[in-house]
């Protein structure tokens, strides 16, 4: 076996583990405060710190991601859809970059 | 009758997911091509894990050669999110559904899916979740393709451009929640404290992206739950 299909093998087994596990086996509710807590802060967390400042390093320059970063935060601040925000981040980087190139 | 229509508004539902999976899936595709992953591999990837972030972070740890427990480890906690929406969900099954509905749908669980169910009035039936699912499915394996094969064809501008992607996603999901909760913001403010500490601090440098994930996020909601315990109503309402 390769290790492409161990890494998959792996990453495809726990994924399906966490979304199985729950829905097969949970009837009733989460009493602890602190678990429930804790699985409420975990994605925002997660989806933060694999952004910032990973974003940064994203595109051909800092400056370039910087000012997609601000754009997609704006925009998502504004409540626009998933696909809005992602294509005005790629949208303004492009922008940033046609300009970066004449300065 | 009834049940087909169920399936065709599941269907309907999925279209616009769908739509925005074949473009954020072709930037994936066009990472994968970028890190050396052959292309029968990536499709792989996407047909077996069906998740943006989760998949991201793992093409990067096998681009990095790391472990495989560090695979396992960083995939738990990045796709944990999943566990708390297939809890959510388990709430809103009708009486249809039974064991293998369950193996099945609970494989299909996104932000973006869980989303669109749990709006959904009343509880949900396993038509309808099937065609909810199908589209998205079939967006996110076509747009991994496509980015895979023609993401080189694409000039460097435009791949640069569109590298930004999936980071924009996640700021879609972060920042609206965060706007109206000081102490989401709290919590979100220690991770990415943490994350820029380890990657610029050289002390911390031994410390992969992967694992980097993993402590930012363990720290900062352990800290948010102890601080800042969500109360039933407030978790409710998302």
């Amino acid at each position: 076996m390769n290790d492409y299909i161990k890494y998959i093998l792996v990453m495809a087994g726990v994924t399906y583990l966490i979304r199985m596990i729950p829905m097969a086996l949970v009837k009733g509710k989460i009493s602890s405060t602190f678990v429930k807590s804790f699985i409420y802060y975990v994605p925002y967390a997660v989806l933060s710190a694999m952004t910032i400042p990973a974003i940064f390093y994203s595109t051909s320059s800092v400056l370039s991601a910087a000012v997609g970063f601000a754009v997609a935060v704006a925009v998502a601040y504004f409540g626009k859809p998933l696909l809005t925000v992602a294509l005005s981040a790629c949208g303004s980087v492009l922008a940033a970059e046609l300009i970066l190139r004449f300065i | 009758m009834a049940s087909d229509s169920k399936f065709l508004t599941g269907l309907r539902d999925g279209i616009p997911i769908g739509l925005g999976y074949l473009s954020v899936s072709f930037t994936f595709g066009i990472m994968a091509a970028s890190y050396g992953i052959p292309f029968g591999y990536t499709l792989l990837i996407s047909m077996t894990n069906l998740t943006s972030a989760g998949q991201l972070a793992g093409i990067g740890i096998i681009h990095a050669g790391g472990g495989l427990a560090e695979m396992a480890l960083t995939q738990l906690v990045i796709n944990l999110r999943y566990a708390l929406m297939s809890l959510s969900l388990s709430q809103k099954l009708d009486g249809e559904f039974n064991l293998f509905h369950r193996l099945a749908v609970s494989f299909g669980i996104t932000d973006e899916i869980f989303a669109v169910a749990s709006s959904q009035k009343g509880d949900v039936s396993p038509r309808y979740m099937y065609g909810l699912i199908m589209i998205p499915y079939i967006g996110w394996a076509a747009g991994t393709a496509l980015g895979t094969l023609a993401g080189n064809l694409l000039p460097e501008i435009l791949r640069n451009a569109l590298g930004i992607a999936l980071y924009g996603m996640f700021i879609a999901i972060v920042v609206p929640p965060a706007k109206k909760r000081p102490k989401l913001l709290a919590v979100i403010g220690i991770a990415v404290g943490l994350s820029c500490l380890i990657r610029f601090v050289p002390v911390f440098s031994f410390i992969s992206d992967g694992f980097s994930i993993i402590i930012c996020t363990l720290i900062a909601a352990t800290a948010g739950a102890l601080l800042f315990p969500v109360v039933t109503e407030d978790a409710d309402d998302e």
